[in-house]
């Protein structure tokens, strides 16, 4: 009987060990696909404060967590501001919306985000998330990473833009704009999710 | 017979054949460029009967570059039979000789370098892990069947290793199939 006591712990230390070790990596929380986006407000690069409930009968937002440090959001920059060209008029408005903090990348705080906005241009709103608490409520992760709301605010698309971050007339799939159309056909997008490299979200402590 | 080399001139052939076998392996630093993820899988593969440690980085991501040397540190800790590094670069294949190249030649990294240049990346990215949507820097743990995914970077490398070894405690034990609980109810 006294063999058990230690073959019995040491069975259960190995499992614990086997379920720890074969637990998949927790689920990124934050929206999936159908879920209604809570609205939020967050200061532009003009200085006014910005929520989706100031637009007026949109169609839906593309939602673009972005900032200017990060090379891969750097390569998409012209590709988002070509979007927001072509879809506002159709009733769909970019939203972009740097999620970073300054106190890890200098170069992504909100004086630096006026400057990049001024200097590109920017025709679309370029929000601060400076308590880091919205990007976590949609599930971002990366930049660039992107979110289709549709009128209803809820969540059509989340993902890349495209599939060729180098070069833009050498992507075979135009994720976001396949899936801007399916929303204003009144459609579900297909693929709804993808995956794309990017910078991690730097998040505070 | 005549030798084709005189006698006296032997040592100094040795000395430039040593030379010249060991002169290019510290010049720059070696690469292999995968175009697919196949050839990415079968590499890794080959080396299943180690710990294998994939760290998936690129030369324009900040914190991976930062983190790279927390790898070499773990690198010089183990065996090469008992745990192998590689460091998978995301970098464009088009900057391979503007950047990739010159990066590489300025660190001079031990540890293997890898560049990954298939451009399927959607579907590639969930082959290392379910819940990976392709941000950098992210490490792959893997020995055998046991595999522990790590997104974002490493502060220490400490951490690391306490990774690391949360695996290799269990390797041999867990080579033969054990089923959680069955002991427990057989006793």
């Amino acid at each position: 009987m006294k063999l058990i006591a230690p073959i019995f712990q040491v069975t259960l230390l190995f499992c614990a060990f086997f379920l720890i070790s074969a637990t998949p990596a927790q689920s990124p929380a934050g929206y999936v696909i159908g879920d209604v986006a809570e609205d939020f407000r967050l200061r532009n690069v003009d200085g006014r404060f910005v929520s989706l409930s100031d637009y007026k009968d949109p169609k839906g937002f593309l939602i673009v967590f972005t900032c200017n440090h990060c090379p891969y959001a750097q390569l998409y920059e012209q590709r988002i501001i070509d979007l927001h060209n072509k879809y506002a008029p159709r009733g769909i408005q970019v939203i972009a919306i740097n999620p970073n903090s300054p106190a890890i990348v200098p170069e992504d705080s909100f004086d630096e985000m006026r400057i990049r906005a001024r200097q590109k241009k920017y025709p679309f709103a370029y929000l601060f998330d400076e308590e880091q608490k919205v990007f976590p409520r949609f599930g971002a992760s990366r930049t660039p990473h992107v979110f289709l709301l549709d009128a209803e605010l809820k969540v059509r698309y989340i993902g890349a833009i495209d599939d060729n971050p180098e070069v833009p007339s050498g992507a075979k799939k135009r994720y976001a704009e396949d899936a801007m159309n399916a929303v204003l056909r009144g459609e579900m997008p297909f693929p709804n999710y993808t995956r794309a490299v990017g910078c991690t979200i730097k998040k505070n402590p | 017979m005549k030798p084709v080399i005189p006698m006296r001139f032997r040592p100094i052939c040795l000395i430039i054949a040593i030379l010249a076998l060991t002169t290019p392996a510290s010049i720059g630093q070696n690469y292999v460029v995968f175009d697919s993820i196949d050839q990415l899988q079968s590499y890794i593969e080959r080396e299943k009967d180690a710990t294998l440690v994939i760290n998936f980085w690129a030369t324009w991501c900040k914190p991976c570059v930062e983190e790279l040397p927390i790898f070499e540190e773990l690198n010089r800790m183990y065996d090469d039979q008992d745990l192998r590094i590689i460091l998978v670069s995301l970098d464009f294949k088009s900057q391979l000789e503007r950047k990739f190249v010159p990066f590489l030649k300025s660190r001079s990294l031990e540890s293997e370098v890898v560049l990954l240049a298939d451009q399927d990346v959607d579907t590639w990215i969930p082959t290392f892990d379910d819940f990976w949507d392709g941000a950098l820097p992210a490490t792959l743990v893997l020995n055998g069947k046991q595999r522990i995914f790590v997104t974002g970077s490493f502060s220490s490398v400490e951490e690391l290793r306490k990774v690391v070894e949360s695996l290799k405690a269990e390797t041999p034990r867990f080579r033969s199939p054990v089923t959680c609980g069955s002991k427990l109810a057989g006793q």
